[in-house]
């Protein structure tokens, strides 16, 4: 949060753009894709998961909504439909191994990601698809406040972010998302159907994805099999720089929205002052090991 | 003492358990009075835990059968125990280190809020939950400043209190305790036996095992002694000395039929200073 604020006064006295509603609404653009997969990235961190898999996930659901859309083969928005399961339908997989094999999610995830970005590619036949009918792009239209322009996609984003702070904070359902990460032992032996909440878990997740897909082909205009390579990791930024612990059962997903704004706004102070991208990528990596080291000191103190 | 001549309120008659060639049960027989704390002793290998396990239905014995209230019963998993009123408390701190006391206690049986809220958006009663662990919390004399700070950062005697808290706010019969006091210090422990003493107080049977000889005579009202996959002997605190009971368990003592303890391997005894 402090960080996020320091930031903005610094750019903001480089550049008086950076300020503008205009400019704050293109932030929000920017991070919307990453944010939405950092959402279902933090529900898998939570139970000491991880998700290598998000971005692939989402290029391969972004690619079946417009594909089947372009080519006719459904209407519009049985495609988008059939993308969001197809999503959730991977999580689940996910989940599935994870839970009943089991195995480690750093390793299933690994493998699924190699999966689906090779599905992908089949099934788009490395075409990027174009003209897609309007109900796919729907979400990129905008309305005005003020005279900011702001997409529908960013406020879908929004509330997703508040749908699931409630859930993760008022329901059963999140007091054992979190109490599963912090000792999958203790929350069975509380009578927590964990196998059965970790499949949920996973299959929310590319739930998510799957809206993360559709954000991301309405914001294009097209279906792109190359999209989202290194949003895995990008998202992992994101949950880690809101304070979400790594090890599970600690965090809040409000922490991965400031942590989606604090990477957009220092992605685009930099661009507005002229940085070039692959210090801003040196940047962003420098501030992920300064937000847990600063994290880890606080907590050392606390204890 | 006279016996009181109660109903036991949980029994056990000729467990066995085998895992492979190893038979951690051969023929165990366990009594709970109502209203007692029971403490099950032996050394390792003894049996204890397979009894204990047996008994809160994390394994199916063999052979042999448990009555509750003098009725057979057969848990098919840990949770059926629960159900039935038998709660457990582990020894390593089993509580959910991030969440809060009331999260805790309520954890797996959350109370949703009255009317749509609840039906529909699944919405916690945080408040109720919360006053209702408070009420826990005060019955067991267990102090806190607020019970939305989360867990880990209590004591590990307070957080020992949490889950003490809670097995005693769910269990309609019985009370087990593993080790409860071994990841403790001295101060905490004594919290702990306090705690287990207001748990009889209230007339809900302890079972409690642990290896802390002091600890047991302190707390026990009679003390199951676990030898070689069975019980040898059932004693009180107060007829036997520490050392003698030692004896029983290692071996080196025997208790004959007519309750008197005969000495079964000289060397043994003599090591542990009984003539």
């Amino acid at each position: 949060m402090v960080a996020l604020l320091v930031a903005c006064v610094f750019f903001s006295l480089n550049n008086e753009q950076f300020l503008s509603g205009g400019n704050f609404s293109l932030i929000i653009q920017q991070v919307m894709v990453v944010g939405t997969l950092a959402i279902g990235q933090t529900l898998i961190i939570l139970t000491a998961g991880i998700d290598l898999s998000n971005g692939a996930i989402m290029a391969f659901g972004g690619i079946v909504m417009a594909k089947l859309a372009a080519d006719g083969v459904v209407p519009p928005l049985v495609a988008i439909a059939l993308g969001l399961l197809v999503c959730a339908g991977f999580g689940a997989v996910n989940g599935l191994l994870v839970t009943a094999i089991p195995l480690p999610p750093f390793i299933v995830t690994l493998g699924m990601l190699n999966v689906v970005f090779a599905l992908t590619h089949i099934f788009s036949g490395d075409q990027t698809v174009v003209n897609l009918p309007a109900p796919l792009t729907a979400l990129g239209g905008t309305f005005a406040i003020g005279d900011t322009m702001v997409t529908y996609g960013s406020l879908l984003t929004i509330l997703l972010f508040l749908i699931f702070a409630y859930l993760l904070s008022q329901t059963a359902w999140g007091r054992h998302v979190y109490a599963l990460g912090n000792s999958p032992e203790v929350a069975r032996l509380t009578g927590i159907r964990t196998g059965r909440l970790t499949v949920g878990v996973y299959t929310v997740a590319g739930l998510v994805y799957g809206i993360a897909a559709l954000l991301l082909v309405s914001r294009t205009g097209v279906g792109d099999p190359q999209a989202g390579q290194t949003d895995n990791l990008d998202s992992i930024t994101a949950v880690v720089l809101g304070g979400t612990s790594l090890f599970g059962g600690r965090g809040l997903v409000v922490g991965t929205l400031l942590g989606a704004l604090i990477v957009g706004v220092f992605r685009n102070g930099l661009q507005l002052m002229g940085v070039p991208s692959i210090y801003q990528t040196l940047i962003t990596g420098v501030l992920v090991i300064l937000a847990v080291t600063v994290d880890q000191l606080s907590r050392r103190r606390i204890s | 003492m006279t016996e009181p001549p109660a109903v036991p309120v949980m029994q056990a008659r000729g467990l066995v358990k085998r895992y492979g060639h190893v038979t951690a049960l051969d023929g165990a027989d366990f009594d709970l009075m109502p209203g007692e704390v029971l403490a099950v002793i032996g050394d390792n290998g003894a049996g204890k835990t397979s009894l204990i396990k047996a008994l809160t239905g994390a394994v199916q014995p063999d052979e042999g059968e448990i009555l509750l209230g003098g009725e057979p019963i057969r848990f098919r998993d840990p949770l059926d125990a629960r159900r039935r009123g038998i709660e457990t408390v582990y020894q390593d701190l089993a509580v959910a280190a991030s969440l809060d006391i009331a999260s805790n206690m309520f954890l797996g049986r959350e109370i949703r809020r009255p009317g749509p809220l609840g039906t529909i958006f699944r919405m916690l009663d945080h408040k109720r939950m919360r006053e209702e662990s408070a009420r826990h919390m005060a019955e067991l004399k267990i102090g806190l400043r607020s019970l939305t700070q989360p867990v880990e950062s209590l004591s590990g005697g307070q957080r020992q209190g949490v889950a003490v808290a809670r097995a005693v706010a769910w269990a309609q019969h019985v009370v087990v305790m593993d080790e409860p006091t071994a990841a403790l210090g001295v101060k905490e422990s004594g919290q702990v036996l306090d705690m287990i003493r207001r748990v009889r107080d209230r007339g809900l049977p302890v079972i409690l095992i642990s290896h802390n000889m002091p600890h047991v005579f302190e707390i026990a009202d009679r003390i199951h002694v676990q030898r070689l996959g069975r019980r040898v002997a059932q004693l009180k605190p107060g007829d036997h000395e520490m050392a003698e009971v030692v004896a029983i368990m290692t071996g080196a003592l025997r208790v004959d039929a007519s309750d008197e303890t005969v000495v079964a391997d000289q060397g043994a005894a003599r090591a542990i200073g009984l003539s």
